[in-house]
């Protein structure tokens, strides 16, 4: 459907997009993720013929878009990151507009139109002019104007970006129906959202793949097992020392007694253990140290703690400030999953809860909690370049 | 092509623009039409268009300056670089659109001898001469609307747009009176030149944002200059009255309205059109590699 081989693109010296390659199959949703700076826009761009890449080859629909650019951008439908109307039309003047350039037949036009502002619920609106619409209205505007013409490929910078919730999952029901009969590629920064409805996520930082796979599998390879965390009463040195030598359990770490006597307990399940197994294992070894369980909690990485360790090691990486076995030329999806672990599981909950809390910005939060201070400036001066240049 | 001149169309009509450019020019044309023909009782109604020729210097930048410069502002210009349609038929589209509204004043105004006749029992109308004042009227807007369209797609700005392209007609303007003017010694010609050249090589330079591209202009028209004023310095006498006796549009308009029909002028604005035409489109691919 898509193909995207070793596509660069630099602004003077600052490198957007870094041999960047990916293909894109049919009838499925792909989210593209990443912090802002990461290329993304950059790259949608040069997918729909906006923007020419400095080198490095698209194919959409298996013609060229540098080459055969009339037919490879039939098939494509493009909402940017702010959509492009004219606000002295009226929306169904402008849709009209829109279906006539991309030859949408005299015969089905108004019927194509209305056809869309059904889908995206514009039927209301159609004779207001674009100008008096509210920003969820314009957006949906956008919106139909990018799957007006029935493109295979439909590709939406950040969708639901300024949307009140309500609209978001108006417009994320909107992207589902979609996949039904369009190849849907969307870019986002918000990780549940992707979660949601995405079937592949690819995870783009500093114009580079750093990884590519569907949201379960992604979140499978790079968590491994999940963290126990336990509430108990009693002794915290003869609960480790029962925990210790279980096989079922990879490392334990134990907080000092409170002063009502509670404390907890952070272990790891060695890799290959079943949950039911280790859990038995060590409810009895706790039972037998003579600690009174209160509580368990299981943390299990989300595919937001993946995005952030991705993007983390990516700018320690650009920062020069990397650690461990962790290569600077890993391919994607062969990211060291242990490495990452290292570094996952002890944060992996800290980064949970931290990413919940600013939710509505969710990109500011690798800059808070994981980046050095001199990789965070360098993002955000990267995202101002890119902001200025696009 | 045919939807995006439709659309131009319409803005045109939907905002003043249109109607405030053609009340303008029909209340000008209605002015000089009484002027001329009854005031002065002259039979000669196609001085009526060489008078009217000052209009193009406020016609052409309220007609052009939104056209391109607005599209890059709205950001609207990302969705016709993605629609399958390429950018010379976009650009086509918005250059016809111009046109069109541009032409229904001046098409009007042929009605205007038509009535006339009734005042006219011996035959003194040239309609000949009118109608070809007429069509060169319209080239020449033609040629000056090209180039405003051009100014436009150099900025995001239409303010800018519109100073840029008021500042071009206002040269066009006066061009033919400046260049008698102009010193003919070959010495004045090469310091004449030498400014020319700097300025054109600058244009290149803020077109393309590439130093390189503006130094080999500079050298390539350069040089030659400066041989030959050391060669062969009588070749260069009388060059710079010449030089911008080319960039004289309005001249060449007014050799119509002394009821003359000079092919070559017509060619003339032709190619100016077509080549700002092409310049705009250029400019608008350019924007893509940026």
């Amino acid at each position: 459907m898509i193909e995207v081989k070793h596509l660069v693109k630099r602004y003077g010296n600052h490198l957007a997009v870094d041999d960047l390659s990916f293909t894109v199959e049919q009838g499925q949703i792909y989210g593209f993720l990443g912090p802002n700076g990461a290329g993304k826009s950059t790259t949608m761009n040069i997918l729909t013929g906006c923007l020419a890449a400095t080198s490095g080859e698209v194919r959409i629909n298996g013609y060229d878009i540098f080459k055969q650019p009339l037919q490879a951008k039939a098939a494509i439908g493009y909402l940017p990151e702010q959509p492009p109307l004219y606000p002295d039309m009226t929306v169904r003047e402008y849709l009209d507009f829109v279906a006539q350039m991309k030859r949408v037949a005299k015969k089905t036009r108004a019927d194509a139109v209305r056809g869309v502002m059904e889908k995206t619920g514009l039927t209301d609106v159609q004779d207001r002019l674009i100008k008096n619409l509210s920003k969820g209205y314009k957006q949906r505007v956008g919106l139909a104007q990018a799957i007006l013409g029935d493109p295979k490929v439909i590709i939406l910078d950040e969708p639901t970006v300024g949307l009140d919730p309500a609209q978001i999952i108006e417009i994320r029901n909107v992207i589902r129906g979609l996949a039904e009969e369009h190849t849907v590629i969307f870019s986002s920064h918000i990780l549940s959202e992707v979660n949601e409805i995405c079937s592949r996520v690819l995870i783009i930082a500093g114009g580079k793949l750093v990884a590519e796979n569907t949201p379960e599998e992604l979140e499978a390879q790079f968590i491994g097992t999940p963290a126990l965390h336990v509430t108990l009463q009693g002794d915290p040195e003869a609960a480790d020392a029962a925990v210790q030598p279980l096989e079922q359990v990879d490392s334990c770490e134990h907080t000092d007694a409170q002063e009502d006597g509670t404390f907890m307990l952070h272990l790891t399940y060695a890799p290959g253990t079943s949950v039911k197994s280790a859990r038995l294992a060590l409810s009895r070894a706790l039972s037998d140290a003579g600690c009174l369980i209160l509580g368990i909690e299981e943390s299990k990485a989300s595919l937001e703690d993946v995005f952030m360790e991705l993007i983390s090691q990516d700018t320690d990486l650009t920062a020069g400030a990397q650690e461990g076995e962790a290569d600077p030329n890993t391919e994607p999806l062969e990211v060291d999953a242990q490495a990452l672990l290292d570094g996952t599981v002890g944060s992996a909950y800290d980064a949970h809860e931290a990413f919940d809390a600013p939710a509505a910005q969710p990109q500011d939060a690798p800059d808070e909690t994981q980046t050095p201070p001199e990789a965070a400036q360098s993002t955000q001066e990267e995202a101002h370049e890119d902001a200025g240049n696009v | 092509m045919l939807a995006m001149y439709k659309k131009e169309l319409r803005g045109y009509l939907h905002s003043v623009t249109g109607f405030v450019y053609a009340a303008f020019m029909l209340l000008v044309l209605g002015i000089f039409t009484s002027v001329i023909s009854f005031s002065s009782a002259s039979s000669h109604y196609e001085y009526v268009y060489y008078n009217c020729a000052f209009v193009f210097l406020i016609a052409v930048p309220i007609l052009t300056m939104r056209s391109v410069a607005e599209e890059r502002r709205q950001r609207t210009d990302q969705l016709l670089y993605s629609l399958p349609v390429s950018t010379a038929q976009i650009v086509l589209g918005k250059y016809f659109a111009m046109l069109t509204v541009f032409a229904v004043p001046a098409v009007i105004s042929c009605l205007y001898p038509l009535i006339l006749h009734a005042f006219d029992p011996s035959g003194l109308l040239s309609y000949g001469a009118i109608y070809t004042a007429v069509l060169a009227f319209l080239f020449l807007g033609a040629a000056l609307l090209a180039i405003g369209m051009f100014m436009s797609s150099l900025t995001e700005n239409q303010i800018v747009a519109a100073i840029l392209s008021f500042a071009v007609m206002l040269v066009c303007y006066l061009m033919d009176q400046l260049k008698d003017n102009l010193p003919s010694t070959s010495g004045a010609t090469m310091i004449g030149l030498a400014v020319l050249i700097i300025l054109f090589s600058l244009l290149v330079l803020l077109i393309t944002r590439n130093r390189t591209a503006a130094w080999i202009v500079f050298v390539v028209f350069e040089v030659p200059v400066v041989v030959i004023s050391f060669v062969k310095p009588e070749l260069l006498e009388g060059m710079l009255p010449k030089v911008f006796g080319t960039l004289s549009v309005f001249e060449r308009f007014y050799v119509f309205a002394n009821g003359l029909f000079d092919i070559k002028a017509l060619v003339y604005f032709a190619s100016i059109a077509f080549l700002f035409v092409f310049c705009t489109v250029q400019s608008m691919e350019k924007r893509r590699w940026s």
